[in-house]
């Protein structure tokens, strides 16, 4: 492919893309290290500041400056955490049953009920919003961790991805683990699990990262502070985004907000690529 | 597709199956089927008494001023997230396709964003685009633009498309790779040697064979556009200035949520549900013809 091109070309453009990626995230750094007047005044510089740690600590603990009061950033981490942890979990786990159960078995409905999972794909949670904040208001579940969180478990991406991987498994392995006398759950602990572990690392990149996105359904179904999340607190911190308001914490939970998944993407690189892919296909 | 050898139990499968169709059924197919029934009732303001009206709420919402606004801002909105979130991945997916040594590392560096969530982005580019305090807000104004996103409406759609593109382009990067990653070289070296020049290449050859790719993600771009967008258009202008970045979803989210008008935000949510299927199957269907080449 490489007949005549320009050499340095790519090397240039490709840089220039990082460089736009790049730039807003070096400066919420760079303003989550200068004092709140600095940046009202509008001549925050392009060099960190002096207030780096002082400013962390603060968004850690008790982010309240002159015009922002808000929950510790540590808090809304721990909330955000658990819920993108439910969420995970819970995906895989009801997931991994049910393609176990479509796959390995002949039952009838079996068709039917597949359908119904894989339908759900097409209904995002945004669009039934209100329906579904009703059936968690009369189950009485608004502000809870258990409403927060299993509306948004269920989901057909996980099942499909697994029925996929399990299709590609050989039947002389099920033979063989049948005339070992393995039953059904058997099989799947000691065979089927250890066989989808890759499948399992990607999903939980791609989850964890949806789980600690969330904003919609987490902004209508908790009111209480104590159940904030990090994006959700971030947002309400901006308030109507005036100059004079305490930036230098909004942008150190800006950054506490966004290293956990960022980190992740980077860490798991290979299983996010890979989940990302083979989930859409 | 089906197995030889499979588990004879006759109850363990739907055991296995109810966790799942439990959360399904009770939070996806019984609210998606009391929006289409509350979308055909008629509530009084006071809660007191509903009344079933067929398909008086479509009308009303489909011929309300508000709605068709709110239609063409989302059509502008989400034309120019998906061109402006699929062309700079596009360019940069060839370059990094060019790049010998250091493609990963490229990947690296452009795929994190993706981790980054839409309303945290917003909140990142309103420090930056802030017309007093922000470094771009400042060097626009600088240069005599008069940017103040929260008067010109116009602009205030710029920002939320710019950081809704600017979010998604990593995740377009990385199909865009993979899709050219498939391309045989062979394929392209024989346009090279029967004369073809690069740009040509690429017209001709390369971009005909990454056209499911690009199918694919225009449709994945557009429900990205119409619904992840929420967090960014909530967090940076609240659907504002006047209703200039007020967009289906917002509509429905103003509307159902915190003006509580039951029956014409069911309709809203119906008819919003009505345009994911419709993008879904025609996916579905054009994969499927595609397939066969």
């Amino acid at each position: 492919m490489a007949i005549g091109r320009n050499r340095w070309l790519p090397h240039v453009v490709l840089l220039i893309g990082v460089a736009i990626f790049a730039f807003p995230i070096y400066l919420a750094f760079v303003g989550s290290s200068h004092d709140a007047s600095t940046i009202a005044r509008g001549d925050m510089p392009l060099t960190i500041g002096p207030h780096l740690i002082e400013n962390y600590q603060q968004a850690l603990v008790s982010p309240v400056g002159m015009r922002v009061r808000a929950t510790p950033a540590l808090t809304m981490m721990r909330n955000s955490l658990y819920m993108a942890l439910a969420i995970v979990v819970g995906k895989i786990a009801i997931s991994l049953l049910s393609a176990f159960a479509v796959v390995f078995f002949e039952f009838p409905g079996r068709m039917f009920f597949f359908w119904m999972i894989f339908i759900t794909l097409m209904l995002p949670v945004e669009v039934r919003m209100i329906p579904t904040y009703a059936v968690v208001s009369n189950l009485g579940m608004v502000d809870t961790f258990a409403g927060l969180t299993i509306p948004l478990i269920a989901s057909a991406t996980a099942t499909l991805l697994f029925r996929q991987h399990f299709l590609t498994i050989p039947d002389e392995l099920v033979d063989a683990s049948q005339i070992d006398g393995a039953g059904a759950m058997r099989f799947f602990w000691s065979v089927l699990l250890p066989l989808s572990r890759n499948n399992v690392a990607a999903l939980f990149v791609i989850m964890f990262i949806y789980g600690w996105n969330q904003y919609l359904w987490p902004l209508i179904v908790t009111t209480g502070r104590g159940r904030e999340t990090i994006v959700i607190g971030i947002v309400r911190m901006i308030g109507t985004g005036e100059a004079q308001t305490d930036w230098q914490l909004i942008m150190a939970v800006a950054m506490l907000a966004l290293v956990p998944p960022v980190a992740i993407i980077i860490l798991m690189q290979r299983w996010f690529v890979k989940g990302l892919v083979d989930a859409e296909k | 597709m089906r197995r030889r050898t499979i588990f004879r139990n006759k109850l363990l499968p739907y055991l296995l199956l109810t966790p799942q169709l439990a959360i399904t059924i009770i939070f996806f197919f019984y609210p998606a089927a009391q929006a289409l029934y509350q979308s055909m009732l008629f509530e009084d303001p006071f809660g007191l008494r509903t009344q079933f009206v067929w398909f008086e709420n479509f009308q009303t919402v489909l011929s309300s001023p508000l709605y068709l606004e709110a239609a063409r801002v989302t059509l502008v909105f989400s034309v120019a997230v998906t061109l402006g979130a699929m062309a700079p991945a596009l360019l940069l997916a060839v370059m990094a396709d060019q790049v010998l040594r250091g493609a990963t590392g490229y990947r690296t560096l452009i795929v994190w964003p993706y981790a980054i969530a839409p309303a945290v982005a917003a909140v990142l580019m309103l420090f930056i685009f802030h017309p007093t305090i922000g470094q771009i807000g400042q060097g626009l104004r600088a240069l005599g633009v008069p940017w103040d996103y929260r008067i010109h409406g116009g602009q205030a759609l710029f920002l939320v498309i710019f950081v809704s593109a600017w979010k998604q382009v990593s995740y377009n990067f990385l199909f865009f790779l993979a899709g050219l990653q498939s391309i045989p070289k062979t394929i392209v070296e024989a346009a090279a040697i029967d004369g073809a020049s690069p740009t040509r290449r690429f017209w001709r050859v390369i971009f005909p064979l990454l056209s499911p790719t690009t199918f694919f993600l225009l449709v994945v771009n557009i429900i990205y556009a119409f619904f992840d967008t929420f967090g960014v258009i909530h967090a940076q202008t609240q659907g504002g200035p006047g209703r200039a970045t007020t967009t289906l979803m917002y509509r429905l989210y103003r509307d159902g949520w915190v003006n509580l008008d039951l029956g014409g935000s069911s309709a809203q949510s119906v008819l919003l549900m009505a345009a994911v299927i419709g993008l879904t199957v025609i996916q579905f269907r054009y994969i499927e013809r595609r397939v066969h080449y």
